[in-house]
């Protein structure tokens, strides 16, 4: 080829332990008799779900839709009986549970009815939307919703497409083998994906290690009726990130806090390209990916996994051995160790590493930082990984991220070199999710203050609206009052006269309650005692009137 | 010696003049070192400060007239950052206000709310829904956590139930590094 290559700053050449696994040919791994199928195994909002328990559901049949912009659905990986939708043990270093549905699997294999879409002449959007239900995610490693990356947004065009068959990291071979074998389908979803980000350049870089997958990749491209370049790539770890096959193959760096898409670069791995080829020419959503089960096993193999198959069943089909000391989800660079072997194979487990003492013995005690900076030279990311270290450890994340933690692709090449054996990727993800946290603090008692305030506001105006309403009763009853003996033709009221007659119309209001209230019991009675009562009354009357007199004689004198 | 003296004056005259203006020109409104304080505060309105709100609280701090070190919510580490904001020496959190407990949100037992509406009016941050003889709810995603629906409960059917840790909240730990040990 005659294109020019470029090289990235740093990286490592860890031994590749490749061959162990991508001789033997890939094998379909058995149907477990239970599948556990996690709901957020994708970047972005978790899918919710849409079976009960007790249902059957089919193969390929959606049990959870993507909620959200940033989602995919999640489907059945074979025909059962639903008979959980609980939390169960995910893939996840922290061991915590998250919600999963989990399928008693009726070894039928039953396929949900499927058919191929017509894509070329759908609408761009509808394709995606499609996609989406289709449960498509990036098979790479970071499991970002495809359908979302397939969107070429304002732009409208991306216009180079590069399909990334690097995969650098050492032991992992499921891209490699699926080039080999699978290199016509990644190349049709490659054309899908060119139809939808309307690119005009597209070049698929492979790390020059892997020379049958380069010859049947270019075979494939061949028989295209469009030009794509395949190209090899020196092989340096970590020359497969995104980040770095850019700048590989086009020279460009992606900047700063910003995405390839902004310099018109789209990336997507062959096993993305290869689930998309059978989304849409066979109508199969994305519930089985290839995995390779390597390291501490008798026979280390790429199996063709339903997603929701128990990790250790995979183990046990590669032959497990004595003496094994751990197992990983990805590669020795950046696989993050499991803490239960139960826990389900995920659209993120490209491989499962099983460990032993013999082939990852454990590290050495961490010394002191030297401040050699040889993490510095090994950085790909162009950090000051040392200095980085040294903020994180402190708990003094602003400085960290004034010196671009956040452009850490977390790829363990600092750690790899590092003379004192210090775990500095791990001090990396504690400062990272420190921020975050922060981050969601910060955002919770805007949130409070925000309510709180408005709260304030709304007691204020409750009190003005009360106060203003009684005003406006008070005016219209004065207004009604002073009417009427305006109309008598009386002398204009004065203030007081109006504040007399309020009075005095309330107090008739009062004693007309009074009287209405006061009970009657001497309506039922005979003429004759109502009589006596009559006289009664007015004696009594009489009384009063003379008990009243002298006292206003006093008053006269 | 007359003029020097009438240069001297006139200066002093000019220069106040445009003090005096500037200072209502520029005046600022509000108290900014009330703001960065309650920028700090947790924002959880819980009183516990002896402050009826979080902004109270601030603008008594900025004016000298409460401790740093009355906010348990805040915890030690706000006591910390209110120290590196007003220059002081950071000190323990006074254990009268009370003490630091772990994040909860309140949660109402529908089975016994009589709906009275009480927890509605005590709630600094409007994060319980319902009406008078309807059940009430709280909104958790806006609970801060004061505890002030408590007490007012005629019928003790509101508890606070610890934020349990899961995958979207979970976060790394401090990575700890084995010292070598010395015989």
């Amino acid at each position: 080829m005659s294109r020019e290559l470029f090289t990235f700053k740093g990286g490592v050449h860890p031994s590749g332990h490749k061959e162990a696994s991508n001789t033997r040919p890939i094998h379909p791994a058995p149907l477990p008799k239970t599948l556990v199928i996690p709901l957020r195994q994708h970047i972005g909002n978790p899918a919710k779900p849409r079976v009960s328990v007790g249902e059957r559901v089919l193969k390929g049949q959606m049990i959870a839709a993507a909620s959200g912009a940033i989602s995919t659905a999640v489907h059945a990986s074979s025909s059962g009986v639903v008979t959980a939708i609980d939390e169960q043990p995910v893939p996840h270093i922290s061991g915590l549970a998250d919600l999963c549905i989990t399928i008693k699997t009726d070894g039928r294999d039953e396929w949900i009815p499927h058919a191929p879409l017509d894509y070329q002449t759908m609408t761009a959007a509808d394709l995606r939307l499609r996609l989406r239900d289709m449960g498509l995610a990036g098979l790479g490693g970071a499991v970002f919703p495809s359908a979302v990356k397939l969107d070429p947004g304002t732009a409208q065009t991306c216009p180079t497409l590069i399909i990334n068959g690097g995969e650098c990291e050492p032991w992992i071979t499921c891209d490699d083998v699926l080039m080999r074998s699978h290199a016509d389908e990644i190349l049709q979803g490659t054309a899908i994906m060119r139809h939808l980000l309307g690119s005009s350049e597209i070049l698929i870089g492979i790390e020059d290690n892997k020379p049958e997958a380069l010859d049947a990749m270019r075979a494939a491209a061949a028989k295209l009726d469009f030009a794509v370049e395949v190209i090899a790539v020196p092989a340096c770890y970590p020359g497969g990130g995104a980040k770095q096959m850019i700048e590989t193959l086009t020279g460009k760096q992606v900047p700063s806090g910003k995405l390839s898409t902004d310099i018109g670069i789209q990336v997507f791995n062959v096993g993305t390209a290869h689930a998309l080829a059978r989304a849409v020419h066979h109508g199969e959503p994305l519930i089985s990916r290839l995995v390779t089960v390597t390291g501490h096993v008798l026979r280390p193999q790429n199996f063709e996994v339903l997603i929701g198959t128990p990790m250790h069943l995979l183990i046990t089909l590669a032959g497990d051995r004595e003496g094994m000391s751990g197992v990983l989800m990805g590669g020795p660079m950046m696989g993050m160790p499991m803490p239960d072997l139960e826990v389900p194979v995920i659209k993120a487990t490209n491989c499962i590493l099983v460990k032993s003492d013999a082939l990852f013995p454990p590290l050495p005690r961490a010394l002191p930082c030297i401040r050699c900076t040889r993490c510095a030279d090994a950085c790909p990311a162009e950090l000051q990984p040392q200095e980085l270290f040294r903020f994180a450890k402190a708990g003094d994340f602003g400085r960290a991220q004034e010196y671009h933690l956040f452009d850490c692709i977390e790829c363990g090449c600092c750690s790899y070199v590092c003379p004192s054996h210090i775990p500095l990727v791990d001090f990396y993800r504690y400062a990272k999710s420190e921020i975050w946290a922060h981050e969601k603090d910060k955002q919770a008692a805007d949130l409070a203050r925000e309510r709180h305030e408005f709260r304030l506001f709304r007691q204020e105006r409750e009190k003005a609206e009360k106060a203003e309403k009684l005003a406006a009763k008070a005016q219209a009853k004065r207004a009604e009052l002073t009417a009427t003996p305006a109309a008598s033709g009386a002398a204009t009221p004065t203030e007081a006269d109006a504040k007399k007659a309020l009075i005095a119309a309330a107090l008739a209001r009062a004693q007309a309650k009074k009287a209405e209230a006061a009970p009657q019991n001497t309506d039922n009675l005979s003429p004759d005692t109502q009589h006596e009562i009559a006289e009664i009354e007015a004696r009594r009357a009489k009384i009063l009137e003379l008990a009243r007199q002298p006292l206003e004689s006093e008053e006269k004198t | 010696m007359l003029t020097a003296i009438l240069v001297i004056v006139g200066i002093g005259i000019v220069i106040g003049l445009t003090l005096g203006w500037s200072a209502i020109r520029f005046k600022v409104e509000g108290n900014p070192l009330a703001e960065k304080i309650d920028a700090i505060l947790p924002q959880t309105q819980c009183g516990q400060c002896g402050f009826p709100g979080c902004r109270p609280y601030a603008e008594a701090i900025a004016k000298g007239e409460a401790d740093i070190n009355q906010c348990p919510p805040g915890g030690d580490e706000g006591v910390k950052k209110l120290a590196d904001l007003l220059g002081v020496e950071p000190k323990s959190l006074d254990e009268s206000h009370g003490t630091p407990k772990p994040k909860s949100v309140a949660f109402i037992d529908e089975q016994t709310c009589i709906g009275c509406t009480l927890c509605i009016q005590a709630c600094p941050v409007d994060a319980i829904a319902g009406a008078a003889k309807q059940m009430h709810t709280i909104i958790a995603a806006e609970c801060t956590g004061c505890e002030l629906c408590l007490p007012p409960c005629p019928v003790d059917c509101i508890t606070m139930v610890p934020i349990a840790e899961d995958l979207p909240h979970w976060k790394w730990k401090h990575p700890v590094i084995e010292l070598k040990r010395v015989a």
